[in-house]
């Protein structure tokens, strides 16, 4: 590809004129972070696609992403191109809702090299988005930014490429229902089972509610400022309990109890089931 | 130094000529990054099933996965088989440029509250025994994980049931005669999932500041009975073909008993038929006579497909009791938010 001959000009403004907003699903971040951890030892960077759709009310879906191998020297860049569109073919076969929306690299900032390969992907897609990923944690922490570009042009020639940062939100959803335990941690030992999911969940809500205890005694007693919208929220939220006659409350209870005890044992019949039919399978004999 | 030497060096020819032995499976080690890419995946095409393969290193008793990639949805047509087959090979090279481990471990599939046991899971295990040594299969459930459990299972078929598999003999006496019952078919291997540091530390990051997760929603949700309405179905459907199955060897057996009688009834027979000739004088008739029709054998009906749904029947049983464990727990909770 040919030298730089652009400027890149990097603005983080404070009010974006745009309302391009930025989805990004966890597995990208995961992919990302794969593939700098197994980047080839020369290269400092790594660079991929971001693959995803555009929502109707404007916001960019980032679902998944692929790495691209790429040569990166002071001056140039060059992207392989072929794999890139290999790669997207591939993609598209299982997934056929899946464009390109952009594209990634790692580090913080954008460089001047960034300008050619965003150029290269706005002829792919009109408005590329791309987004850089901190694993350096320059910072102190990983941050993880998004741009679009915006060609700054002086009557017919054009001067510059002009980076501007659109927020970024994390649907984090799909993480949470892993579970941010299984992920966060280096290594885990065992997937949890039901019950113990069930444990660990009881015991969030009931430190959910000590708190809420606490907070409310707090008050009451005149340690804490009272905030009239809070009290509202957490009466709206007692309220919420529906208002039963006693008795038929615990006639629902029960009428559930017993639905499910009745299962319980169903199950536990054709356990019994089984094995007597598998006895009477295989110890027969013919003689 | 003589005794270290001897300790530790042994003659080319020794290494050489043992055999290496597989330490056996233990635990099948998985990226958090391969959890997250099945679950997108087999989500995406609820309800209908999809596979994929997975890719990874084999490590002396952990089996390490570390990527996958999903295979398109396969039509029943002669020369998308070609596509493929060119889709992997594809995806195989194109991901060892970028450094991606390029070997594969065994395959993921998504299934439906747990049907998974099916005749053609298991030709698809011996398919990649033959090429690989040791290879697993998950077992992701998209259903079960709205009721927030993350369902999901490595699998691997037991050793004794392969060499009785590729014997293709299911008789009763060999059954017995290795003591295999519907469940060493299958073995279930433990997981572990692991991080790297980069990634965790990301994730600790980005971790919502709510200590409440959408996780702990999907259990604490109440309603579950759509979910044990199908559950009770599909095991309803399990138990009739279970009865078919029962009734195929019963018809099988009374065919045996009567059979034998025949031959029984045609064994005296021959020998007064026999007798008489001797005291007649004259040659006596062999005892057998292969070319009578009750002489020949009747084949006894395979035990494959009433293991299979053995297995599918207790696996539903076993959900079923673990949703029912975790809704007495909520509706105990209910009960004590009520009388408080």
């Amino acid at each position: 590809m040919a030298a730089s001959e652009h400027t890149a000009l990097q603005f983080t403004p404070v009010l974006s004129s745009s309302s391009l907003l930025a989805k990004v699903h966890p597995l990208v971040i995961f992919n990302i972070c794969d593939c700098y951890v197994r980047r080839p030892d020369q290269a400092e960077r790594v660079i991929g696609t971001l693959l995803g759709s555009v929502l109707p009310d404007g916001t960019v879906d980032i679902r998944n992403s692929y790495a691209v191998p790429h040569n990166e020297s002071s001056d140039q860049v060059a992207l392989d191109i072929d794999y890139h569109h290999n790669m997207l073919l591939s993609h598209q076969k299982v997934n056929p809702k899946e464009a390109i929306v952009g594209w990634y690299s790692t580090g913080l900032g954008v460089t001047g090299g960034s300008a050619l390969i965003h150029e290269f992907y706005s002829r792919e897609v009109p408005n590329p988005i791309h987004l850089t990923v901190d694993t350096g944690f320059r910072n102190g922490e990983g941050t993880i930014k998004a741009y679009v570009s915006v060609n700054l042009s002086l009557g017919d020639c054009q001067l510059a490429v002009q980076f501007q940062e659109i927020p970024v939100d994390f649907r984090m959803v799909e993480a949470e229902q892993v579970g941010f335990d299984i992920l966060k941690t280096p290594m885990v030992d065992k997937i949890p089972s039901d019950l113990e999911g069930m444990e660990a969940s009881m015991q969030r809500l009931l430190a959910l509610i000590d708190d809420v205890h606490k907070y409310v005694d707090d008050v009451v007693e005149g340690h804490t400022a009272s905030d009239s919208s809070i009290g509202r929220f957490i009466s709206e939220t007692v309220a919420s309990l529906p208002k039963l006659l006693p008795s038929a409350f615990d006639k629902l209870v029960n009428d559930n109890l017993q639905d499910h005890l009745l299962l319980l044992y169903l199950s536990s019949i054709t356990r019994t089931q089984l094995s007597l039919a598998e006895k009477l399978n295989t110890a027969a004999q013919i003689l | 130094m003589a005794n270290n030497s001897n300790t530790i060096a042994r003659s080319f020819l020794q290494v050489a000529s043992t055999e290496e032995v597989a330490p056996p499976l233990r635990v099948v080690q998985i990226e958090g990054l391969v959890i997250l890419k099945i679950i997108k995946h087999c989500k995406e095409f609820s309800p209908a099933l999809v596979t994929g393969q997975l890719l990874g290193l084999d490590v002396g008793s952990i089996l390490e996965v570390t990527n996958c990639f999903p295979f398109p949805i396969r039509e029943e047509d002669e020369e998308i088989e070609a596509d493929g087959a060119n889709y992997q090979l594809e995806m195989m090279r194109c991901l060892r440029e970028v450094n991606v481990d390029n070997n594969t471990v065994g395959w993921y599939q998504s299934t439906l509250l747990g049907s998974f046991q099916t005749v053609e899971l298991i030709e698809t295990f011996m398919n990649y025994q033959e090429n690989i040594r040791r290879c697993v299969c998950i077992i992701y459930d998209p259903s079960r994980s709205n009721q927030g459990v993350l369902a999901l299972k490595a699998l691997k078929l037991s050793d004794a049931f392969m060499e009785l598999y590729r014997s293709n003999n299911f008789t009763g006496e060999k059954l017995r005669e290795r003591n295999l019952s519907w469940v060493d078919i299958f073995e279930e291997i433990p997981v572990k999932v692991s991080n790297s540091a980069l990634i965790s530390a990301f994730m600790t990051e980005l971790e919502a500041d709510s200590p409440i997760t959408q996780c702990d929603y999907d259990r604490l949700q109440l309603s579950t009975n759509p979910f044990m309405e199908r559950n009770v179905e599909f095991l309803i459907e399990c138990m009739d073909e279970l009865s078919i199955e029962q009734q195929k060897f019963q018809f099988y057996y009374r065919n045996l008993s009567r059979q034998q009688a025949q031959q029984q009834a045609w064994l005296q027979k021959r020998r007064s038929e026999n007798m008489a000739r001797k005291a007649a004088g004259e040659e006596p008739l062999p005892e057998e006579d292969p070319s009578n029709p009750i002489f020949k054998p009747i084949p006894e009906p395979s035990r494959l497909d009433s293991f299979l749904i053995t297995n599918q029947i207790s696996n539903f049983c076993n959900q079923i009791n673990g949703v029912t464990g975790q809704s007495f727990s909520r509706l105990y909770l209910m009960k004590a938010l009520q009388e408080s």
